[in-house]
């Protein structure tokens, strides 16, 4: 059935061209960066694959965000921190890599342990000079965080701005934890100076094009596995749960746990963001479990249009292609910019650009079919209006496209 | 008073919030099969005690009892929507994002946890409970119409499509024909009358016509507490009743 749907036209088109265009991206940029000569026009240079490299985690995250936000009502100002541990456990691999190439040489400690004294390694850093090990930390911390957090708030039933609040404290709290020295992850400077992934030069352009293309396979993944889960039955409970919580719970539902499940998925595809951002920036610190890169991420996905799979995608890269921009032209203005840009989305653009896309496209039908109808002679109000109100409503993206009006942020 | 053969068994409710005593010494009893409706001024505790047996609000003293044996007051909303009852709020209240099916696909008996969900598949027999559930609500050629899209009374009908495809033994509903037309408030009152044959229901109303309709006992509530019970000619002849509610 889930196959069936995948080949439909219509609908969830949009999702099959998305995860085509970041499957092809995956093979075409890294070619393009390593079999072509730097002087071809057709040359990508090595720094714009990192950069999109870069962004295609950023577009991870805010489709993670996107499933609790847009499809659950669940405004989390904490995904930022799910991403950072996914980073951390990514990044204590990376360092125990380095080995005894450090500055200190010890082969055992990392070169911030060295300077801090620290005489063996901390109990939590064993297991990760093994790749498949901090590969599943960076799956289960996450995960257990967000389990933990969610079993905790949604049941307690703290809902709408008072859970945002609390997300937003639990990444401050973390932030806060991790700039200590004491915690053992590297205090303020974080880790850094990685050498190796899995055996190859982090720095090498080959490196960099398999990380991006990692980066543009799994984005696809997701993609997929977000599409299938709001697709199917417990997806739609998601989306009840978001419009009348209550009547899914005198329907016999567990509201809390349909949020959880969610929750928990959400905080792990943000998790795997994170650690395929870390090798490719080549630094991880406690600034990434800063308040603002948490509510930045909301801004991504409401610019491109939240309760929408590709929405947040291109939300995270139009906002961040402008940051890198702006930052460069008018760098102290950036934050007035992005503030102002989250103003105009809310105001104009309460559905995003792929809400504003689905509604000119709307219309654009609909004069076309008006004009045809005129021509034919026959009266344009009879067969035209309903088909025009359905085409709005049920525009691809998805289903809960087809909600008439933004719902509350909750 | 003996608890079997009842569906619902309140005795000596009393719930308050901030001092206010919403219920206050509460005893209703509803008899398996029975349908009753409730009628009382605003305030009167109507859907505080509907808050009470679906387990939103615990009260603070006195019993209810399901079925004869289920202390209801031990358990959560989830809990005793799986039990068998069913409600139907004041404002109707469905899935406004999705369509007609899909609300009643949310609703119908079955499993009701989160991986059964995720890689559910739509069986020949749920689409038939479907199909005859539209029938019954009269909202056959509007299956894939977006909830939202409907009126108000559909809406109404729609959620009490929901809640018969729940099952349940007992169904609460809440003002059903608010803002209705006359028309549709004959409709409903027909399709109550039909749903009454194999389900208990309560009924909270205040169009007396419609009350009328129903034909059936009526219980006045005031102030937190029974004032008269009977059949509607004898509750509206009830020197108190016309007092506080049906005025003169």
């Amino acid at each position: 059935m889930i196959t069936g749907r995948f080949f439909a036209a219509g609908a969830d088109r949009r999702i099959a061209i998305t995860i085509f265009i970041l499957l092809t991206v995956a093979i075409v940029v890294p070619l393009l960066n390593l079999a072509v000569s730097p002087t071809s026009a057709f040359y990508v240079p090595s720094y714009i694959v990192a950069l999109t490299g870069k962004y295609l985690c950023y577009a991870l995250l805010a489709l993670a965000l996107d499933l609790v936000w847009g499809y659950c009502g669940i405004l989390s100002l904490g995904h930022g921190a799910f991403f950072a541990l996914g980073g951390y456990a990514m990044g204590m691999y990376l360092m125990r890599q380095i080995g005894s190439r450090g500055v200190y040489g010890n082969p055992l400690l990392p070169d911030f342990m060295v300077f801090l004294n620290y005489k063996e390694l901390p109990w939590f850093w064993y297991g990760f000079d093994h790749f498949w090990f901090a590969a599943i930390m960076v799956l289960a911390v996450p995960g257990l965080l967000a389990f933990v957090f969610g079993w905790f708030a949604f049941r307690s039933r703290v809902t709408g701005v008072y859970l945002s609040i609390i997300t937003q404290a639990m990444t401050y709290a973390l932030l806060l934890a991790f700039f200590r020295n004491d915690m053992g992850f590297g205090g303020n400077n974080g880790l850094t100076d990685f050498k190796d992934i899995l055996g190859f030069n982090v720095q090498a352009d080959a490196t960099r094009s398999a990380l991006f293309a990692a980066g543009a396979v799994t984005l696809a993944l997701a993609v997929y596995v977000t599409w299938a889960i709001v697709g199917s039955k417990y997806g739609k409970l998601l989306m009840a749960v978001r419009d009348a919580e209550s009547r899914t719970r005198f329907l016999g539902w567990r509201a809390e746990n349909v949020k959880l499940f969610a929750f928990t998925v959400s905080a792990v595809m943000a998790g795997i963001a994170g650690a395929l951002y870390v090798p490719q920036v080549g630094i991880i610190n406690p600034g990434e479990f800063e308040p603002s890169n948490s509510i930045e991420v909301v801004v991504w996905a409401a610019v491109g249009g939240r309760g929408t799979i590709v929405g947040p995608i291109i939300g995270a890269l139009v906002v961040n292609a402008g940051k890198s921009w702006f930052t460069g032209v008018l760098p102290e203005f950036w934050l007035f910019a992005l503030g102002g840009l989250f103003v105009a989305v809310t105001l104009f653009l309460p559905k995003g650009i792929i809400g504003m896309w689905d509604s000119w496209r709307g219309n654009a039908k609909a004069l076309r079919a008006a004009s045809i109808a005129e021509e034919a002679g026959t009266d344009p109000d009879v067969p035209a209006p309903p088909k025009v109100v359905r085409g709005a409503a049920r525009t691809p993206g998805d289903w809960s496209g087809s909600s008439p009006e933004p719902q509350p942020a909750e | 008073m003996s608890k079997s053969n009842t569906i619902l068994y309140l005795d000596g409710v009393s719930v308050s919030f901030d001092g206010f005593r919403a219920i206050n010494n509460l005893s209703l009893v509803l008899d398996k099969g029975e349908m009753r409706a409730i009628i009382g001024p605003n305030g009167a505790g109507k859907t505080t005690m509907m808050d009470i047996v679906t387990g939103k609000t615990r009260p603070d003293a006195g019993e209810v009892y399901f079925d004869g044996e289920v202390d209801l007051t031990k358990h959560d909303e989830a809990e005793i929507a799986m039990m068998g009852i069913g409600r139907k709020f004041q404002k109707p209240t469905v899935f406004e994002s999705h369509t007609i099916e899909e609300n009643l696909m949310l609703a119908l008996k079955g499993p009701r946890s989160i991986f059964p969900a995720l890689f559910h598949r739509r069986s020949a027999a749920e689409v038939r409970q479907i199909d005859d559930i539209l029938g019954i609500i009269r909202l056959g050629d509007k299956r894939d119409e977006i909830a939202a899209n409907l009126s108000h009374g559909q809406k109404q009908w729609l959620e009490i499509g929901m809640l018969l495809a729940q099952d349940p033994k007992l169904l609460l509903v809440d003002e059903p024909v608010a803002g209705m037309t006359d028309a549709e408030t004959e409709e409903t009152a027909r399709l109550l009358k039909d749903i009454a044959r194999d389900h208990s229901v309560i009924v909270v109303e205040h169009d007396m016509h419609f009350v009328r309709e129903l034909g059936v006992k009526v219980t006045c509530l005031h102030e937190g507490s029974v004032l008269s019970e009977g059949s509607l000619d004898f509750v509206s002849a009830d020197e108190r009743v016309v007092e506080v509610y049906l005025g003169r």
